[in-house]
């Protein structure tokens, strides 16, 4: 498997960096080789965060990356920004719940999701960054469902009582995602 | 042991502890903040000692200290924080203190910005303080060998009694990588001296200091700290090469994190049929000349690319004496070459020897 590039972005607080963090432990956790890249300039508090995330069955090289196979936005400055630079046949989930506008692009697959709509009906609009996940993986196959929900269980540990709305909002959206799959 | 996913940062406090370093003064910056914020929970859980100075003046002297009295220390810093240590690390150095430092460089100069940057290369390897002194220098490209790294510089540093620092940018220390720790000495302390002031009832007294007014003596110190680093540069040079097996016309260099990119961009143009060669010096200070020599004498050309405006090159020109020329490719301020930039670099390259010999 070639290395595969998956840039999450948003505000602040959005959780991105989280569901980074989250398939990067699942995708370990499945053997495969990782990276976690977070942006952590000045426009952290407050404005957009971003980390990039690469999973691969070989060490991976560069783990800066211009252009990702996948890209998932919570907010549309990042749209904007990172949209055009998706690689040709990649996915772009688009928050919708936050985001006015659509992606661009007819050379991707372009998965619009209500994230937070989702995420309020399964228990809590805080967990729409892994709805957004859950399209991802639900799309890709890039690791296990069960791995990513055992490595959500795990994060919430300590706070356990949300561990059932989060687990439901990553697998909503990884209906949303499953359904698209294979598309372009 | 099982892998863990950690932050640069983390791994790097964690790997002191397990070489068996539980002694830390240093003060914080972005972006090696993580360090300390790490050594300030994890020490008093092994027993250890964290301390935050009042500035980083202070913690250089603290560390001078430490090491004075013969325990295993070690202080990390980003950029303009190294700079204000730098006095404290010329006193370590010529009293022959074991000690090692950390700096994640941030863009410069003066306060400069907080993104990573690779623009210390020459502090590090040339010009750390005043006088005759070198640092042994060491430059991770990735989380796990910043980890494997960390273990080497306390043995250097005691092996040799030299200050030793690990340079990386940025990057390395704010992004998580799996990682791999070894199961070793935590908090073992140091070994028998015959420099630490331990109290010297019974023995004769020692005394650590730097001040020479005979300059008949100050020489011969000098002499004696130039022999070191002779022996050092004999014994402890490491580099990497990648791609070198099959004949390329260009060969491309860099340190550290770039060189990771590098390494990716090398693997692009192969894809295309073209071969290019890399090396990369894990010991940046005894840079590894010979080795690099090798590389230069089977190539028609050199691109080397950092994150700065061109201090490893010198470096490279020293090793090529003008057999081949040198392209230079970087960026500052916190901007990251890129793959396609190092390909683009890399064709522009190919272009000037007419073309490259297939890696195929």
């Amino acid at each position: 498997m070639a290395v595969t590039e998956v840039l999450m972005a948003g505000f602040g607080g959005q959780g991105m960096l989280l569901s980074g963090k989250l398939l990067a432990y699942a995708a370990m956790e499945d053997g495969k080789e990782v990276s976690w890249l977070p942006s952590y300039g000045p426009e952290m508090r407050g404005g957009t965060a971003n980390v990039t995330v690469c999973v691969s069955d070989d060490p991976v090289g560069s783990p800066y990356i211009i252009e990702p196979v996948a890209l998932l936005v919570m907010n549309q400055p990042s749209l904007e920004k990172f949209g055009p630079r998706v690689k040709k046949g990649g996915l772009i989930v688009v928050n919708t719940s936050l985001i006015p506008i659509t992606a661009d692009r007819d050379d991707c697959t372009v998965l619009n999701i209500a994230a937070n709509d989702v995420a309020k009906k399964a228990g809590t609009a805080r967990a729409a960054n892994l709805v957004m996940l859950g399209a991802y993986v639900g799309w890709s196959g890039i690791v296990d469902k069960s791995v990513t929900i055992a490595k959500i269980e795990k994060e919430f540990a300590s706070k356990a009582k949300f561990i059932p709305a989060n687990v439901a909002a990553f697998e909503a959206g990884y209906a949303e995602g499953e359904k698209m799959k294979g598309g372009a | 042991m099982a892998k863990v996913l950690m932050k640069g940062n983390e791994a790097i406090g964690e790997a002191a502890i397990r070489a068996g370093c539980i002694h830390f003064f240093g003060y914080p910056i972005t972006p090696q903040s993580e360090v300390p914020e790490y050594l300030s929970r994890r020490l008093p859980e092994v027993g250890g000692l964290y301390l935050q100075a009042e500035s980083e003046v202070a913690a250089s002297n603290m560390i001078y200290g430490a090491a004075g009295v013969g325990v295993r220390v070690l202080t990390t810093s980003s950029s303009p924080g190294i700079s204000l240590m730098a006095e404290g690390l010329s006193y370590i150095a010529a009293c022959e203190l074991p000690c090692v430092l950390v700096n994640i460089m941030r863009a410069g100069p003066g306060l400069g910005g907080i993104l990573p940057a690779q623009g210390d290369y020459l502090q590090a390897t040339k010009g750390t303080g005043h006088g005759d002194f070198n640092l042994i220098v060491l430059a991770p490209a990735s989380v796990q060998e910043a980890v494997d790294l960390m273990l080497v510089a306390f043995e250097l540093a005691e092996k040799y009694r030299n200050p030793v620092i690990l340079i990386g940018d940025g990057m390395i220390g704010q992004m998580m990588e799996p990682v791999e720790f070894p199961e070793v000495k935590v908090g073992e302390p140091l070994g028998p001296t015959d420099y630490a002031l331990t109290g010297c009832k019974g023995r004769e007294r020692r005394i650590v200091n730097s001040l020479y007014l005979d300059a008949q003596k100050l020489n011969d110190h000098n002499e004696k700290l130039k022999a070191k680093f002779e022996l050092i540069t004999e014994n402890e040079q490491r580099w990497e090469y990648y791609n070198t097996e099959e004949p390329f016309d260009v060969l491309l260099t860099g340190f550290g994190m770039m060189a990771r990119i590098c390494k990716t961009a090398i693997d692009v143009l192969k894809g295309e049929g073209i071969n290019i060669g890399l090396f990369r010096p894990i010991t940046a200070k005894p840079f590894p000349y010979k080795p690099l020599r090798e590389l230069i004498d089977r190539s028609k050309r050199v691109l080397c690319v950092e994150m700065n405006m061109g201090q490893m090159l010198l470096d490279v020109q020293f090793a090529a004496e003008g057999t081949v020329p040198i392209d230079f490719y970087g960026k500052a301020g916190g901007i990251i070459p890129s793959v396609e930039d190092v390909v683009e670099q890399l064709r522009a390259s190919i272009a000037k020897v007419g073309g490259s010999r297939s890696g195929k």
